[in-house]
Parts: C-alpha cells; sequence; structure tokens
C-alpha cells in the first residue's frame, strides 16, 4: 500500500497545486486548461481505488467533453491572449468562502468514514457495476436520466428566439 | 509473465511494453504514410508519387521528411502563447500513444488488458481535441482559432455515434474488454454454423459503417477535414507549426489513423484471431493477421479520403445529429431486441 499512498500524495498536490492555478490565473483559457490536470487528477485517483470504468467515464466526459465546451465557449465569444484584468475586489469573502467549504468537508468526512478502511484487492468489474446501477439503483439512474433531458429541453426552449 | 513460453520479469516486461508502444506509433505512421497517401492517392490520380529515395519506389521518401523536420528551426511566433504553443502537439501525440494501450495482437500480446478495453481506447482519443484546441488558440492566429473551433465542434458531434456504434458490439460479445470481443468473434457461431466464428462486421454492419463514418470525422480526414481545409483555412490549427512540432501532428494525424483501424478490425473483423488458428501459431500469426485487416480498413479510409469532396459545415454537422446518431440508436435497441429474444 506503500505505492500507493506516495502516488496518492504526488497526484493530490499536483491537483491542489492546479486547482490554486484555476482561480489565480488571469487568463480565462489557462485556467480552463489547469482544470483539466485537477479533473485528471481526480480520474487517476479513481485509478488508484481500482474503479477503471468511473475514472475513463472522468476523462471522457469531463476532459473529452465539458472542458473542450468550455474552451470552444471562451474561443467562439472573446478568444482573450495575453493577461486580462479579470480581477474584483471580492478576493476575501470569497476566500473565506472556500475555507468555510473545505471546513465543512473536511469535517463531514472525517465524521463520516473516521478510520475504517476499504480493502481493495482488484479492480471493480464493469459488468458488476452495471448489474448494481441497473438493478440496485434503477430508480434513482431514471430520475437523473428525466432531470438531464428536462435540462436539455430546457436549454433549448431558453434559447429558440421564435 | 510468460509469452512464448519465456519467462520474463514484471521490470523488463514494462520496458519491453513501453518500447513497443513508443515504436509502432512512428512505425505506423510511416506504413500508412507512404502506402496510402504516397503510393494509392498517386495511381488513383495516374501518377507515380516519389519514387527515388531509397531505390524501390521511394520507400524511404517519409523518413528522409522526417529527418528534415528534425533539422528545421523551430519556429513560435511572437505574439504566441509559448509554453501552451509548444505543449499541444505533445497532447496530440500523447493520446495516440495511449490508444495503443488495449489493442491485442495476439492470445496473450497486448500490453494491458483492461475491463474497460474499447471505452478506455475511445476515452484517451478524445483527449487530443484538448491539443488541438490548445495549438489554434495559443497561435495568436484568425486561421487557427478557426480551425480549432470546427475541430471541437466536429470533434463532439462526431464522439456519439463512434461510442454508440460502438455498444453493439459490446453487447453481443458481453464485454468491453477487446481481447473479450476478439475471442467472442472467433468462438461464437452464424446461426448455428461456426465454420469462420462470428466477425461482427456481419451482425454489426450498421455499427461497422456508423464506426468508419465516424472514425472518419475523428481524423479530420475529408469529407470531414473542415478543420484543417486547405483551401480556406490554409492548414486550420496546424498552419503556425513548423519543424519537429508539425512532425508531431504529423505523427499523430497518421498515428491515429493506424489505431483506428486496428480498432475497427479488432471490433468488427476478429482482431488477430483466424479462423481454425489456435494456440502457439495463433500467438506467431496473431500481429501478421492483425496487420492485413488493419491495411484493408486503413484502405477503405483512405480511398474515401482521396474519393469524396469536403461537406459544408451545417451539413457536417447536421449528418452527426440527424442522421447518425438516430440510426445508432435504433442500431442499440434492434441489437438488445435480438440478444434477450435468441
Amino acid at each position: 500500500m506503500v505505492a500507493q499512498n506516495v502516488a496518492f500524495w504526488i497526484i493530490a498536490i499536483a491537483m491542489v497545486l492546479s486547482a490554486i492555478g484555476v482561480v489565480r490565473t488571469s487568463n480565462v483559457v489557462h485556467a480552463a486548461l489547469y482544470l483539466v490536470i485537477v479533473l485528471a487528477g481526480a480520474a487517476a485517483q479513481y485509478i488508484l481505488l481500482a474503479a477503471e470504468f468511473v475514472a475513463w467515464v472522468q476523462v471522457l466526459i469531463y476532459i473529452g467533453a465539458v472542458v473542450i465546451l468550455f474552451l470552444f465557449g471562451i474561443m467562439l465569444t472573446r478568444s482573450p491572449m495575453g493577461d486580462l484584468d479579470l480581477d474584483n475586489s471580492q478576493r476575501m469573502p470569497a476566500f473565506v468562502a472556500s475555507l468555510a467549504l473545505v471546513g465543512t468537508l473536511t469535517a463531514l468526512l472525517v465524521d463520516a468514514f473516521g478510520n475504517s478502511k476499504v480493502v481493495i484487492d482488484a479492480p471493480t468489474k464493469t459488468s458488476v457495476l452495471s448489474s448494481d446501477i441497473f438493478r440496485l439503483y434503477i430508480v434513482p439512474f431514471e430520475a437523473v436520466s428525466i432531470l438531464l433531458l428536462a435540462a436539455l429541453v430546457g436549454a433549448i426552449v431558453l434559447a429558440r428566439r421564435d | 509473465m510468460s509469452v512464448l513460453a519465456l519467462e520474463i520479469g514484471w521490470g523488463w516486461m514494462l520496458a519491453f511494453k513501453a518500447l513497443v508502444i513508443l515504436l509502432i506509433v512512428p512505425l505506423g505512421a510511416l506504413v500508412l504514410g507512404y502506402t496510402f497517401l504516397l503510393k494509392m492517392m498517386s495511381h488513383m490520380q495516374s501518377r507515380l508519387g516519389p519514387m527515388d529515395p531509397g531505390g524501390f519506389h521511394g520507400w524511404f521518401q517519409l523518413v528522409g521528411d522526417g529527418l528534415k523536420f528534425l533539422q528545421k528551426e523551430d519556429i513560435i511566433p511572437e505574439d504566441a502563447d509559448r509554453r501552451v504553443f509548444a505543449f499541444a502537439p505533445v497532447i496530440v501525440v500523447i493520446s495516440t500513444f495511449l490508444m495503443f494501450v488495449v489493442i491485442p495482437i495476439g492470445p496473450v500480446a497486448v500490453v494491458a488488458n483492461l475491463d474497460v478495453g474499447v471505452f478506455y481506447a475511445l476515452a484517451v482519443s478524445s483527449l487530443s481535441v484538448i491539443g488541438v484546441l490548445m495549438a489554434g488558440w495559443s497561435s495568436a492566429n484568425k486561421f487557427a482559432l478557426m480551425g480549432a473551433l470546427r475541430a471541437a465542434g466536429q470533434l463532439i458531434a462526431y464522439e456519439l455515434p463512434l461510442l454508440l456504434a460502438v455498444v453493439g458490439v459490446v453487447m453481443q460479445a458481453g464485454t468491453m474488454s477487446l481481447q473479450g470481443i476478439v475471442s467472442a468473434q472467433q468462438n461464437g457461431s452464424i446461426f448455428g454454423w461456426s465454420g469462420i466464428g462470428n466477425p461482427f462486421i456481419f451482425t454489426q454492419i450498421i455499427g461497422f459503417l456508423l464506426f468508419m463514418i465516424a472514425a472518419q470525422a475523428e481524423l479530420s480526414q475529408t469529407p470531414f477535414d473542415m478543420p484543417v481545409a486547405e483551401s480556406e483555412l490554409v492548414a486550420g490549427y496546424m498552419v503556425e507549426y513548423s519543424g519537429f512540432r508539425f512532425l508531431f501532428f504529423f505523427i499523430g494525424e497518421f498515428g491515429t489513423a493506424t489505431a483506428f483501424a486496428a480498432l475497427a478490425a479488432t471490433l468488427f473483423l476478429g482482431g488477430w484471431s483466424l479462423p481454425g488458428v489456435h494456440g502457439l501459431s495463433a500467438e506467431l500469426l496473431g500481429p501478421l493477421v492483425l496487420f492485413v485487416k488493419l491495411m484493408g480498413v486503413a484502405f477503405l479510409m483512405f480511398w474515401v479520403r482521396f474519393t469524396y469532396p469536403r461537406l459544408r459545415e451545417d451539413q457536417l454537422q447536421a449528418i452527426a445529429w440527424k442522421f447518425l446518431i438516430p440510426i445508432a440508436l435504433a442500431n442499440i435497441i434492434v441489437t438488445a431486441i435480438i440478444k434477450v429474444a435468441f
């Protein structure tokens, strides 16, 4: 387990530094590219947890589609080059709010899991995962599907001009 | 791990696998580039193509081109975002390298037989779009930016039919592992007749056609070459690149074509397997069999590339959303019904 711990800390530090980069940089495109590193780090952590399928879903959906759409939108509208003045006077409130969020989440995780250990001996089979989703969790799965469909239809209704 | 009854240590095996992956991408790019781009296109247009370099039919031409690119000056435009500009081609090439990790060339000869095999290959292939967008944006050039935007719009649209086309195969094989899909085809039967196994091109012919069309778009090959359209955008996102960085894009393009051809051959034509060949002979023949199938698929891709004119941007989007995706969904439903019924 030593190797996994070392890998976890390397990936975690890279993720934190990139996440700081996302909010610190004054160029929106650079922020989106830093976000790619954060999301790829999350995928790497899933692999460390032997959740192969979730990791590659993370790569395909978040890096392969969500960030691409971010970049697409930024480039289509402004395509900024160089440093821009995107700062405003809300640094301190933002800092306090993020600190409060970190505190809450840490407290919640420690309270919920504490010292409990998860033993992982082999990667989770995708077939096991899919039968779990479609047998045990079919109702939440379908509910999320309908929610996403509603959001999609709503977006089209908002964007239509006639 | 044992290959051909040889016992090899874990560390050496890893180094060997990394070396194979590092060699196979430029090699695949050279073979496809020479065979199809230089020779097949020339013959289809009633000319010879390069004949001198290397003696036999100019086989050395692309190696020479590569060496020439390496000597060239590394030019970065003054207004470019230097770090992003320099790193963009690397991302495109990394995505190509990663695709080869799961493609098997024999019963045990595969770098990693992942349980999520084909899904992994398609997920990492989508990473190259980031590199393309980075290249287009950081060049500080209107043509490059337009090219990158077209590439992103096109790749997002065609990723859906690409994935949905594979779902039919995965449902029929009952696994996403590429080795599992190959053995499902080798040991399958067509209506009880198991003479040639069950290559999924017969039962999933619609999936195969959808996969080939979507792969053509993912590779930005004609008729889907809007992002690099040389007559309107010069070369799209590649316009400011020269020297070894351009070489990276070239290797990425043809290496990815090799990967998609190998993937199509594995998913629909039985991959390394040959009817009636098992055991050690399958191990030895596997790479050759896959290579022949791969070249057959690549021939189709390049035949289309050199034959058809370019689509208009709105036609390109309409084909994906109004035509390919509904057919792919219908294909999945029909496959599911047949799978449950029989």
